[in-house]
């Protein structure tokens, strides 16, 4: 017989103590995922849900820059216990990779998320927040086949060139069954109150159950005059001065960036069990 | 100490398979332990004979059969064939690749042409030979 892979069999109990699993995603580069995905942990950690970090995009790794997590490193305890930076337990490539770049083909990059996911020991966690890589690859792909419970918060900006790559991943997603929470407008200019207009989808996703068109497929309404926005869950302001405070968790939490997530995040996570 | 994450996946697998099976017992297991991560069979071992313990009775009586296994490599730029032993690497990167053996493609290069881009076509880690047992 051929050799058999142990490792995919563990990885179920390394997630089994965590209660939500969120993919940040977007399919699109340079639309904000990684900000997205860290200060997200980071309002969640500091709302006292235990919160776990996993940055999955290998080749362009960067949440431990947002956090600033320089220095920090996972303990070895009956596998790997990732390191605690600003409340959120935090695991990331950057780690093992020395600051240098991790050219890898498609299975390689399977062989590595698998072999994280297979020795990371979580422990309990409210949430494990997962920043995605741009594109439908090989981490996106695993994502969907090793984490089911995964559920998929989208990113995207105004422009329409991101609005055409999100509609077809919401496609995709929706055709896989894969739940999806709602997207997040990022870098919105303008938007004054609105950025506050975030949905209440707490407890169910929108997509993957039932959002959808009447042809069956997924369109994507973000702006107020098509109707109402079907999938989202809020806007983000352009917030000039987040690029100063990134590296900076405590700086980061005081940007309007972070205060017009963490009032989607509070309509998000609504039926999450007060503390 | 990772190996023992690493174990029990062995564990859980010899457990699965033997539950697919209808096995009363799983009398021995072969895994195979890659070289180029470095798992140290001491604790390898060790992990697995503590961990049977608490697990799945008819694994009681296995015997884990642990097997090195060269590391080899082939460069998909120039083609050439290499092994580990050709490959310098510091003593940090050595420690970063036994986490995750695919950062060899961060620390190592082909010996000929310098590139990143090669296939590890043996001995990357920990994987199962094979499983027996008795229905």
């Amino acid at each position: 017989m051929a050799n058999l892979d142990p490792r995919p069999s563990v990885i179920g109990v390394r997630l089994s103590k965590i209660k939500r699993m969120i993919a940040v995603t977007g399919w699109k580069g340079g639309i904000g995922k990684s900000v997205t995905a860290s200060a997200l942990a980071l309002l969640l950690a500091k709302k006292g849900f235990k919160t776990g970090l996993l940055d999955l995009d290998l080749a362009g790794a960067s949440a431990h820059v947002v956090l600033g997590a320089g220095g920090a490193f996972p303990k070895e305890e009956m596998g790997l216990e990732p390191p605690i930076v600003a409340g959120v337990k935090f695991m990331s490539v950057a780690f093992f990779s020395n600051n240098k770049a991790v050219p890898l083909r498609g299975a390689n990059v399977s062989h590595a998320i698998i072999e994280m996911l297979a020795i990371t020991q979580w422990g309990e966690l409210d949430f494990l927040i997962i920043d995605m890589p741009p594109g439908i690859n090989d981490a996106a792909l695993d994502v969907i086949r090793l984490l089911p419970r995964a559920e998929i918060l989208a990113v995207t900006t105004p422009s329409v060139i991101a609005h055409s790559v999100l509609e077809r991943s919401l496609e995709l997603y929706k055709s896989l069954k894969v739940p999806v929470l709602g997207v997040i407008a990022n870098m919105e200019r303008g938007a004054g109150d609105r950025s506050t207009t975030a949905r209440a989808v707490c407890k169910r996703p929108l997509a993957g159950r039932r959002a959808g068109n009447r042809s069956g497929g997924v369109r994507l309404r973000l702006d107020p005059r098509e109707g109402e926005p079907r999938l989202l869950a809020g806007r983000v302001r352009y917030d000039s001065a987040l690029e100063k405070a990134l590296g900076s968790p405590d700086k980061i939490l005081k940007t309007n960036f972070a205060k017009d997530l963490g009032k989607i995040a509070d309509f998000m996570f609504c039926g999450m069990p007060e503390l | 100490m990772h190996e023992w994450a690493l174990a029990e996946s062995v564990i859980k697998t010899a457990v699965e398979h033997a539950a697919r099976g209808k096995l009363r017992s799983v009398s021995e297991v072969a895994v195979f332990l890659g070289e180029l991560q470095s798992i140290d069979k001491e604790i390898f071992a060790f992990a697995l004979a503590e961990l049977v313990k608490s697990s799945f009775k008819g694994l009681s009586g296995c015997k884990f059969r642990l097997l090195a296994e060269p590391a080899a490599f082939k460069c998909k730029a120039c083609s050439k064939e290499f092994t580990l032993k050709v490959l310098k690497k510091t003593e940090e990167e050595a420690e970063n690749i036994h986490f995750i053996p695919e950062m060899a493609h961060t620390f190592l290069k082909c010996p000929r042409c310098k590139s990143p881009d090669f296939d590890i076509t043996a001995g990357r880690g920990v994987s199962i030979k094979f499983i027996k047992g008795e229905a």
